[in-house]
C-alpha cells in the first residue's frame, strides 16, 4: 500500500499492511510453492518423506499453539506435554476400549484434552509467572504418573494399537499412509489459519494487550479471564488432537513418551525461540531449522541436543526475537500480518 | 508403627529436598530467577564429586571441599556471563535460557559418563544406622543429610540477617534498582548469590550421590521437588523452604506406604492442593 492510499483514510489509524510488499510477495510465492509440494507429495515422494512431513506438521502445530499462549498470551507454560499425552491416551481409550472410529477419535481426543484443561486452568490461573510455569509442569507430571497407574492400559510400560483399528483407516498400506499424511497436513493448516484469524480479530488485540500489561488491559475493559481461558483451552484442544495423531502414527504409547517434557515441550520451545517468538512465521522457520539440523546431525545423537541447546541460548541472548524477528525487522516485512501498526496521516504535507 | 516410620523417613527425605531447594530459594528470593537448570546443576556437581572420589580416592564427604568451591566459581561465572544479560521483568527469556542450559548439561554428561547409574560410595556410612526402638531405626546418612540441611539453612539465615553482604542481598531482593543508586554493583551481587546457591547445590548433590543412584537424566525430577519446596514455603523464606521440603518428603513417604506407585504422585498432589488454597505458599516473606 502506498502513502497516497493511506491519505484517503486518515481516520483509520490502525492497519495490518506491511511496507515491503514486493518482498512479501516473494515469500508468499515460496509459501504457496511449498504448500503445493506438500499437497502433491504422496504422488511423487517416498514413504519416508511423507512420514517426515507429517512429523513436521505436528511439531509445527505444537509450536504454533505454544507460541499462541506464551508469545501472544504471555502464559509461559512448560507443561504443554500434558495435553499431548492426554490426547494420545484418549485416542487409545476411544478406539481400543470404546470402539470409536479412529477419525472421530482424533476429534474426541482434542475434546478430552480440553475437558482436562478446564480444571487445570482453574488451578493454574491462580498462579503468576514462575509459579504458573512450574505449576504447569507439575500438573503434567501428575497426569503422567496417573496414567502409569492404570494397569488396564499397560501401566508404566504402555500399550500398542491393535492392527484391526489401523485397518479401519483404509484397505491398503498406501491408502492408510496417505490418509494419515493428509490428516497431519490439514491439522497444521487449520491450526495456523485459525490462529491467524483469531490474531487479526479484536481477540488478538486483547490477547497481546494482556501479554503487555494485564492491569492496563483489564482497566480498558478487556475480559482477561475469558480470553486467557479461551486461548489456553484452544491450545489444549489442538495439542490433544496433535497427540492423538502422533500416537496413531507411532502405534504405541507409554506414559514416559506421551508425557515427555523433552519431546513435546523442550523441543517445541526451542523451535519457537529459534524461529521467533510472537510471530506466526517464526514457528514455521524454527520447525524447518529444527528438522534440517536433525536430518544433518541425526547420527550424532546427544551432540544434536547439545548443539540445539547452544543455538537456542545464543539466539535468546543475541537475537531475542528469533530468526524471523531479525529478518522481519531488517526487511520490514510480515508474511502473515497480525500486528497492528499506527499509520500517521501525511495529509497536508 | 509403619506410619511413624514413614513420617520419620519422610522428614529425613524432606531434609534432603530442602537442601536441593535452599539454593533455588536463595536465587529465586534475591533475583526472581527461575533456574530450570538447577536440578541438572545438582547432577553435574554429583558427577564432579564422582570424578574426585574415583581419581583422588577421597571419601565423598571430603570431596565437599573441592566440589563446593568449583560450583561456586561456576555459578558466579554463569550468572556474570550469561544470566545477568537476560534478567528483567519478563521471565520468559530466563526460563528459555536455563532450559537450554539444562539440556546442554544433561547431554554433555550423557556423552561423557553414558546413561549408567552411578553412586558415591561412602564405605561403612552406607549401612550404619541408629536404633531408636526395636522396630524403628534411622540411617546415619539420611540423618547427617538432614542435619546438614538445617545447618545450611541456619547459616544462610545468619548470613542474610546478620552480615552486611546479607543485607545487600535482601535490599536487592526488595528493589534492585534503588540498590544500584546506593552504589551497589547489582551484577556482582547476583553473581555472588548464584555462586552461593550452586555451592549449596553441590553439597546437596554429594548427599544425594551417597544416598541414591544417579544418572544424567535425574536432574528435572530434583528440580521439581526443589521447586515444590520453595513454592510451598513461600518466596524468600528459607525456613519455609525447609518446611516445604519436609511436607513433600512426608507426603511422598506416606503415599509410598499406601502404594509404592503413589510415592511421587502424592507429593505432587499435596503441592497442588497447597497451591490451590494458598497460591503464595505458606510463609511468604517478600512480595513478588
Amino acid at each position: 500500500m502506498s502513502f497516497t492510499n493511506k491519505n484517503h483514510n486518515a481516520e483509520n489509524l490502525s492497519s495490518f499492511e506491511s511496507k515491503n510488499s514486493s518482498l512479501r510477495k516473494i515469500f508468499i510465492v515460496i509459501f504457496i510453492l511449498l504448500l503445493v509440494m506438500a499437497v502433491s507429495l504422496p504422488w511423487w515422494g517416498g514413504r519416508s518423506d511423507m512420514r517426515l512431513v507429517s512429523e513436521f506438521c505436528y511439531y509445527l502445530v505444537l509450536a504454533q499453539l505454544w507460541n499462541l499462549i506464551a508469545g501472544y498470551g504471555g502464559l509461559v507454560s512448560i507443561g504443554q506435554h500434558a495435553f499431548v499425552g492426554l490426547g494420545g491416551y484418549a485416542f487409545f481409550i476411544f478406539t481400543v476400549y470404546l470402539g470409536v472410529h479412529p477419525l472421530a477419535a482424533i476429534l474426541l481426543s482434542g475434546v478430552f484434552a480440553l475437558i482436562f484443561a478446564i480444571p487445570s486452568a482453574y488451578l493454574l490461573f491462580r498462579l503468576y509467572g514462575a509459579y504458573f510455569a512450574v505449576g504447569t509442569w507439575v500438573l503434567a507430571e501428575v497426569y503422567r504418573l496417573g496414567f502409569a497407574q492404570v494397569t488396564t492400559m499397560g501401566g508404566g510400560s504402555g500399550m500398542s494399537l491393535p492392527i484391526n483399528i489401523i485397518k479401519k483407516l483404509g484397505d491398503s498400506k498406501f491408502d492408510r499412509e496417505m490418509l494419515l499424511y493428509f490428516i497431519s497436513l490439514i491439522l497444521a493448516l487449520s491450526v495456523i489459519a485459525s490462529i491467524y484469524f483469531v490474531l487479526r480479530s479484536s481477540w488478538g488485540l486483547a490477547l497481546t494487550a494482556i501479554r503487555d500489561s494485564e492491569t492496563a488491559a483489564e482497566s480498558l475493559g478487556v475480559k482477561k479471564r475469558l480470553i486467557k481461558y479461551s486461548v489456553y483451552l484452544f491450545a489444549a484442544f489442538g495439542a490433544g488432537m496433535a497427540g492423538s495423531i502422533i500416537y496413531l502414527n507411532k502405534l504405541r504409547i507409554s506414559p514416559d513418551s506421551a508425557f515427555s517434557v523433552s519431546d513435546w515441550t523442550v523441543n517445541i520451545i526451542f523451535i519457537v525461540v529459534i524461529g521467533g517468538l510472537g510471530t506466526l512465521e517464526g514457528p514455521i522457520i524454527g520447525a524447518l531449522i529444527f528438522f534440517l539440523l536433525r536430518e544433518i546431525l541425526a547420527d550424532f545423537g546427544s551432540i544434536y541436543m547439545i548443539f540445539l541447546g547452544i543455538v537456542a541460548v545464543i539466539v535468546m541472548l543475541k537475537f531475542p526475537k528469533g530468526i524471523w524477528g531479525f529478518i522481519s525487522s531488517y526487511f520490514n516485512i510480515e508474511i502473515f500480518p497480525v500486528r497492528r501498526k499506527l499509520l500517521i496521516s501525511k495529509k497536508g504535507t | 508403627m509403619s506410619w511413624i516410620d514413614a513420617i520419620l523417613q519422610g522428614t529425613l527425605l524432606g531434609g534432603q529436598y530442602a537442601l536441593f531447594a535452599a539454593g533455588l530459594s536463595l536465587i529465586f528470593g534475591v533475583m526472581r530467577l527461575v533456574n530450570i537448570a538447577h536440578g541438572d546443576l545438582i547432577v553435574l556437581s554429583a558427577f564432579i564429586a564422582l570424578v574426585c572420589v574415583e581419581s583422588l580416592n577421597l571419601h565423598p564427604l571430603l570431596s565437599i571441599f573441592i566440589v563446593c568451591p568449583i560450583m561456586f566459581c561456576f555459578g558466579y561465572a554463569l550468572q556474570k556471563v550469561i544470566l545477568n544479560q537476560i534478567l528483567g521483568k519478563d521471565i520468559l527469556p530466563v526460563i528459555l535460557v536455563t532450559f537450554g542450559i539444562s539440556i546442554i548439561i544433561q547431554n554433555v554428561l550423557f556423552e561423557i559418563f553414558s546413561a549408567d547409574s552411578q553412586r558415591l560410595l561412602s564405605g561403612e556410612l552406607d549401612t550404619l544406622s541408629l536404633k531408636l526402638s526395636d522396630t524403628l531405626s534411622i540411617g546415619w546418612l539420611p540423618l547427617i543429610a538432614f542435619l546438614a540441611s538445617i545447618a545450611v539453612i541456619t547459616s544462610l539465615q545468619f548470613f542474610f540477617y546478620k552480615t552486611k553482604t546479607g543485607m545487600v542481598f535482601r535490599a536487592t531482593s526488595d528493589n534492585s534498582e534503588v540498590v544500584e543508586l546506593m552504589g551497589v554493583n547489582r551484577n556482582h551481587v547476583f553473581a555472588l548469590a548464584m555462586g552461593v546457591a550452586l555451592a549449596v547445590a553441590a553439597l546437596a548433590a554429594i548427599f544425594m550421590g551417597m544416598r541414591t543412584n544417579f544418572d544424567p537424566s535425574v536432574g528435572p525430577a530434583r528440580l521439581i521437588y526443589a521447586f515444590e519446596a520453595v513454592i510451598i514455603g513461600g518466596l524468600g523464606s528459607l525456613w519455609g523452604t525447609l518446611a516445604g521440603g519436609i511436607i513433600i518428603g512426608v507426603s511422598q513417604a506416606i503415599g509410598a506406604n499406601i502404594n509404592p506407585g503413589w510415592q511421587v504422585l502424592s507429593g505432587h498432589l499435596v503441592f497442588l492442593f497447597i497451591l490451590a488454597i494458598k497460591p503464595n505458599g505458606l510463609f511468604p516473606k517478600t512480595k513478588d
